[in-house]
């Protein structure tokens, strides 16, 4: 007797414990196995570029912050970025050398919940996940001791940061960076060789070179797919050409290269970490910018490297307080792309582990 | 460090390829007729090496509408801009340039959505952040009264229980 099946067509979210967010996936499966698979998004749609139209230019700031919010400083960043290259605002030494510790503590906290997400997205129940998201705690208090905020900062800002380092930051920087190598080792030695990890990671959701390029995929996703390619590095900003780190690159577009990037890049992060906390030079964490700026007229695109990839900021003024627009080019929304043709073939047990690898945060896809 | 390349030098480029795409020239950009956009853009890929699509959006300014790419060269570490310029609100067509860089997808869906300007030969030409059936392109300039009273409400005006 043979079985007869017909293909069937499964919603995967927008509510659902993995979908890292509103995300919907409309699926159509054979058995377990997908066919075919559409990204539907939009529930977290928010007109934050229609908002950008109607704010100052330093109100933008803090709207940034909830768009990838699991890395408010590198967002906040790169609008400041933006904004300073239109204005003609410098920002003096100090404020850098701020702006890099903070963005790249930001790193690691976002690698560490990444990580820890996507580990638990493949079924180790929430053991390393609470341990990542311990060590980001500690981070998270060095944010709220230098802004107040654990979450959506606004403390990146034109002209520079937006109040000098606390003294207790220092104490607490030194100590973590003493810490968190050793257990980052742990975890390392926990999750690195697991049977389960591999397997469930190893040629699962490849993304090959020249689709990755092809779709404008960024950050650890281009990477790992075995592009050389970080903006830290090829597009120096906020003089990280002062600082020696290296870039991790995987080799077959795999959630495992993607998992083994993030992973090394936090090595990375804690490297220029040390680096700029050594060199902090004194002086003022900002330069003094009016409250309402009013650039001249004309346009700017500047970007930086978030966690999550090329996230960039397309600025055209018209002379007044507020941006005539402002387009955000969102690495997750981005990296979505070729999200189809990673999951098709794959079981839909896959297809967690595969979002969980591409690292979106959906209020930077929908904006 | 990535290097802009201007847009004198793209517009000779360009002009060299195709005689009659430039529109005009700006400091940092070419404007080039809309239908040449996916030629152009097909040549900059293969002949010029820009295989990286930054992104791809629209400004509205009003009397007409902009669409920008911001180009990208990964090996050369070069950027560079085109843009293309729609005249008057309505009816506003560019060819997709998804044949070329698949990036476009979900970015000229974006600009559809939002901005109303369609995208020929797009694959898949939906909205993409508005739920579908959403009335208006809620980014443009002159989208600013939006009506936000419920469904129900507006759909049955005037039988509502009170005023």
């Amino acid at each position: 007797m043979t079985l007869t099946s017909q293909p069937f067509m499964v919603n995967m979210g927008p509510q659902h414990p993995s979908t890292h967010g509103v995300l919907r996936l409309r699926l159509v499966l054979d058995g377990e196995t997908i066919v075919e698979a559409e990204p539907i998004l939009g529930y977290l749609h928010s007109s934050k570029e229609k908002l950008f139209e109607t704010h100052t230019y330093l109100q933008c700031v803090p709207v940034t912050d909830r768009m990838d919010y699991l890395a408010s400083m590198t967002s906040n960043l790169a609008v400041s970025l933006a904004i300073e290259k239109l204005a003609g605002i410098e920002v003096p030494e100090r404020a850098s050398y701020i702006r890099v510790i903070m963005s790249e503590f930001q790193r690691l906290a976002s690698h560490c919940f990444a990580q820890g997400t996507l580990i638990n997205d493949m079924g180790a129940w929430h053991t390393p996940l609470i341990y990542f998201i311990k060590e980001r705690e500690q981070i998270l208090d060095m944010f709220e001791m230098v802004c107040g905020a654990r979450l959506t900062y606004n403390y990146i800002r034109p002209g520079g940061v937006s109040q000098d380092l606390p003294p207790e930051f220092f104490g607490a920087a030194l100590r973590f960076l003493e810490e968190f190598p050793k257990r980052l080792r742990e975890y390392r030695d926990l999750l690195w060789d697991n049977e389960i990890i591999r397997v469930r990671a190893t040629n699962v959701g490849v993304l090959p070179r020249e689709l990755a390029v092809s779709s404008g995929v960024s950050g650890p996703t281009l990477r790992g797919s075995g592009v050389q390619w970080d903006l830290r590095k090829q597009d120096p900003y906020c003089l990280y050409e002062r600082f020696e780190f290296g870039v991790p690159v995987g080799e077959r577009g795999d959630v495992w290269d993607r998992f083994a990037v993030r992973f090394q890049e936090m090595w990375e992060s804690l490297r220029i970490l040390e680096q700029a906390l050594e060199g902090l030079p004194a002086g003022r964490w900002k330069t003094d910018v009016p409250i309402v700026i009013r650039p001249p007229g004309g346009e700017v695109y500047a970007q930086v490297e978030s966690p999550r990839g090329m996230l960039g900021f397309y600025i055209v003024s018209d002379g007044g307080a507020s941006p005539w627009r402002m387009h955000v080019r969102a690495p997750s929304f981005i990296n979505l792309t070729p999200l189809r043709e990673m999951l098709i073939g794959h079981k839909v047990a896959d297809a967690v582990v595969i979002i969980g690898s591409t690292d979106i945060v959906m209020g930077e896809v929908d904006r | 460090m990535t290097v802009a390349l201007s847009g004198e030098d793209l517009g000779e480029a360009i002009r060299r390829a195709f005689p009659s795409a430039v529109d005009a020239v700006a400091p940092d950009a070419v404007f080039v007729a809309p239908q040449t956009v996916r030629d152009v853009c097909l040549w900059l890929r293969d002949e010029q090496g820009f295989d990286y699509l930054l992104s791809v959006t629209a400004v509205d300014y009003l009397d007409y509408f902009d669409v920008v790419y911001h180009l990208l060269s990964l090996e050369r570490n070069q950027s560079t801009i085109i843009k293309t310029r729609l005249q008057g609100r309505t009816s506003l067509r560019v060819p997709s340039v998804t044949p070329v860089w698949k990036t476009a997808d979900f970015q000229e869906r974006e600009t559809w959505d939002l901005m109303g300007i369609q995208f020929e030969g797009h694959p898949n030409l939906k909205r993409i952040m508005m739920w579908e059936g959403f009335p208006g392109h809620p980014l443009r300039k002159d989208f600013l009264e939006f009506d936000h009273r419920t469904f129900a409400m507006q759909a049955g005006a005037g039988q509502g229980s009170q005023a």
